[in-house]
């Protein structure tokens, strides 16, 4: 880089950090979720949370949250690139913490083709109550679709028992084979 | 028979199967990197216990964290223990639950719901 280059990068970092700081997030990472990532996350976001005297409901919510989302990255977000890079099970993952919740935000390439099916999936878990979720995440770990990639949705009907919310989610074009996949889950500071 | 003996980590439970001194214990935090491979030995041991059973069979839950993943073998592990009632063994699950916790408290009326075996809710001060 230049020097013009360098002043105009560091001018982005600088906005980049103002932007962090006026969406209040406390975190945020781009790449493979692995399992030690999600291990340091939680526990970076713990240790927050309980410097913070953080209410333990909140806390273990939000950990749960976390786990289960960074869990749908690392299995289910699709690859990308050209045949020389070949990216899966990475995507964005944020988290913010604003006056009264805090959120918990994704976001992965997904193919197309596994749009529909997935739209139908979170609709049906933003139409139940609580008992409805509750019926619904008992007879999904009984009937046990595990296997392949050990998800069978389990994790976004937890998301949205333990926030008690509905699930947020939005699909935006990448090109004609693939789309991005964007979910944010709010968990409520003072329960 | 063999005793499993495991230390529980931050992201994996303390587990103890121990057929002699009658202790069936799994505490602490569930979440390993691959599920079906932590929990193999576990339900492998279950299998052969079944085989020579005690008379009675007390199995602690006493977790503070499991994620999905692990939920589906909580239940492997129940039904395991469910056909041992069903053949006549007596078996009686303890699930622990810190008694600030309602959702460790609702986890084990699930599971009370879908396996039909003895069943005993216990709250405890962490």
């Amino acid at each position: 880089m230049d020097k013009s280059n360098v002043k105009g990068f560091l001018e982005f970092v600088y906005d980049f950090y103002r932007s962090m700081k006026a969406h209040e997030i406390t975190l945020v990472y781009e790449g493979e979720i692995t399992h030690q990532i999600t291990k340091a996350f939680t526990s970076l976001t713990e240790s927050n949370m309980a410097k913070q005297s953080e209410a333990n409901s909140v806390q273990k919510k939000v950990f749960h949250v976390m786990v289960e989302c960074l869990q749908n990255i690392s299995k289910h977000a699709d690859s990308f690139g050209s045949n020389d890079f070949i990216f899966a099970g990475r995507g964005i993952f944020m988290v913010s913490k604003g006056k009264n919740d805090y959120h918990v935000t994704t976001g992965n390439v997904i193919e197309n083709d596994k749009i529909e099916e997935l739209t139908e999936m979170l609709n049906h878990i933003n139409s139940l109550d609580k008992e409805g979720l509750k019926e619904l995440y008992k007879s999904q770990m009984k009937e046990g679709r595990l296997s392949e990639k050990g998800g069978a949705g389990l994790g976004f009907i937890d998301i949205a028992r333990k926030t008690g919310k509905q699930l947020d989610f939005h699909f935006l074009p990448i090109d004609e084979g693939s789309s991005f996949f964007l979910l944010t889950s709010s968990i409520a500071r003072n329960l | 028979m063999e005793v499993i003996k495991l230390k529980g980590t931050d992201d994996t439970p303390a587990i103890i199967l121990d057929k002699e001194n009658g202790i069936f214990e799994i505490s602490g935090r569930s979440l390993p990197e691959d599920v079906t491979t932590f929990f193999e030995p576990v339900l492998n041991w279950l299998d052969d216990y079944q085989e020579e059973a005690n008379d009675q069979t007390v199995f602690a839950f006493k977790l503070v964290y499991f994620n999905t993943a692990s939920s589906k073998l909580i239940l492997d592990i129940l039904m395991k223990l469910e056909e041992m009632h069903e053949n006549g063994k007596e078996v009686l699950i303890k699930w622990f639950f810190p008694d600030d916790d309602e959702d460790m408290e609702e986890a084990g009326e699930e599971y009370a719901d879908i396996v039909d075996i003895p069943f005993e809710q216990v709250s405890y001060t962490m």
